[in-house]
């Protein structure tokens, strides 16, 4: 369960905030850099983010799989806009300076170049937090703080119950698969896309089946304990909030007040050093 | 206590959104387009909310998408979270009044079913999520609806194939309405 989620508990300032709080910070820090195209702020927030992770004494080795993916992730996704559309740059920053020509359409310009800086950067600045999110907070303390920060508790109860039970179905899932192996059902690639799709489905009914079980069994334990019966319910990894609670909240706060008026100054999101 | 929102769908939404992941994340087939994958959870998903209705079906795809996404550690993708939201809540809205709790599942129901899962495919992958793609990261528009068009299609096939098989299995393992006639 923590492997899979990669929470990795060790002593420090960011790991004693509570979960709710980091979970705030994750949510302003990310719209933040969803607003923004400024360069000047997106290259502050990657540097911010990578000196939380020394002070949360997260190593890099200890997320290298998830940065890997994300690595990948990012070029792949630089290519594709490069490869549609090749002048999305020269229509963003409205100038136009060629460096040099590929072939035909793909012309390369300064614009598109910076654009392509702007999208690295926006990655580096959203994603190192949400490695950073999951790899301090106890996944059992998450739905407490979901709860903390105005979802309703049903809904909480929800995401908890998700947590508890993707260990089961997965080891379910693993189990089931086996034996309809055993039994002669091909999911490799030998096997055409139609084919392999109609053998999911045959592991996938046995576990459905015995998920709608589950479900059945769950709820009826949950209504016996009168679960659902008060407007409110307590949670046994909900902590306090202290002043560095706070503090940290009031400082991503301030950082998407801050990116929000520098948008409404500037009169775009994007800072344009062409013009 | 509201009777939409019952026990019974709180835990439903918990284990969908258990099966959302555990499909999403360890049963991938790659597909050309980078980013994209071919994943059988749709299919899952069009059956959870046909089965508990609108609300499970919108929480069951953001639940679970938004677990998928902090697991792999590529961050949380709003626009495509929503998505799955908006499909389940779509697809429960289109099949809420089937009876497949009554072990009805028959040709029409298919023919409902899948009619009502590509249209709801459309609109979340060529609309809601280009849309809010341009809106957060002003990508080229060229590139957001080459990759709707890949995913939506892909998984329009893998609803029409995995819901449509599950809806029928759960259909025919529950008992019919008034199968069971009083002795004299």
């Amino acid at each position: 369960m923590t492997n899979l989620f990669n929470y990795i508990d060790r002593p420090s300032p960011i790991h004693r905030l509570t979960g709710a709080t980091k979970l705030v910070c994750l949510l302003l820090w990310s719209f933040a850099s969803m607003v923004t195209y400024d360069t000047r702020i997106l290259i502050f927030m990657p540097v911010v983010s990578f000196a939380l992770f020394s002070v949360s004494k997260i190593r890099l080795k200890d997320v290298s799989f998830m940065l890997w993916a994300t690595v990948v992730f990012m070029v792949l996704n630089n290519v594709m806009v490069f490869v549609f559309s090749p002048q999305h740059g020269v229509s963003l920053y409205g100038s136009r300076t060629v460096l040099f020509t590929i072939a035909g359409p793909y012309v390369v310009t300064a614009e598109q170049l910076f654009y392509h800086l702007n999208l690295v950067l926006k990655y580096l600045a959203a994603i190192p937090m949400v490695l950073l999110f999951v790899c301090t907070t106890n996944p059992s303390e998450f739905a407490a703080s979901l709860n903390r920060i105005g979802v309703s508790y049903k809904i909480s109860y929800s995401v908890a119950l998700a947590l508890r039970y993707i260990p089961d179905i997965q080891r379910e899932y693993h189990d089931i698969s086996q034996s309809q192996q055993a039994r002669g059902i091909e999911m490799s690639k030998k096997e055409s896309l139609v084919k392999r799709l109609k053998s999911a489905s045959a592991i996938l009914i046995p576990l459905i089946m015995s998920s709608m079980d589950r479900i059945e069994v769950i709820s009826n334990a949950m209504e016996l304990r009168g679960f659902g019966k008060n407007k409110k319910r307590t949670w046994y990894m909900a902590r306090p909030f202290a002043k560095t609670d706070i503090a940290a909240m009031a400082v991503c706060a301030l950082l998407l007040v801050a990116v929000i008026c520098d948008a409404i100054v500037m009169g775009s999101r994007f800072y344009n050093p062409f013009v | 206590m509201n009777k939409k929102f019952s026990v019974k769908t709180i835990v439903a939404i918990g284990i969908g959104a258990a099966l959302f992941f555990v499909c999403g994340r360890f049963v991938v087939i790659p597909s050309p387009v980078p980013n994209t994958n071919i994943s059988i959870q749709y299919g899952v998903l069009g059956f959870m909310a046909a089965v508990f209705g609108p609300i499970a079906g919108l929480l069951t795809g953001l639940i679970g998408h938004t677990l998928i996404d902090l697991s792999w550690g590529w961050g949380v993708w709003w626009s495509w979270v929503i998505a799955s939201g908006v499909f389940g809540l779509l697809m429960g809205l289109a099949c809420w009044k089937f009876p497949i709790s009554d072990g009805i599942f028959g040709g029409k129901q298919v023919a409902q079913f899948n009619i009502a899962q590509v249209i709801c495919h459309v609109i979340c992958w060529g609309v809601v999520a280009p849309v809010l793609d341009i809106l957060i990261y002003s990508e080229p528009i060229e590139k957001l609806f080459a990759q709707g068009l890949m995913s939506g299609v892909a998984n329009a096939v893998t609803t029409a194939i995995v819901g449509t098989l599950l809806c029928v299995a759960y259909a025919a393992a529950k008992p019919k309405k008034g199968s069971l006639t009083k002795e004299d």
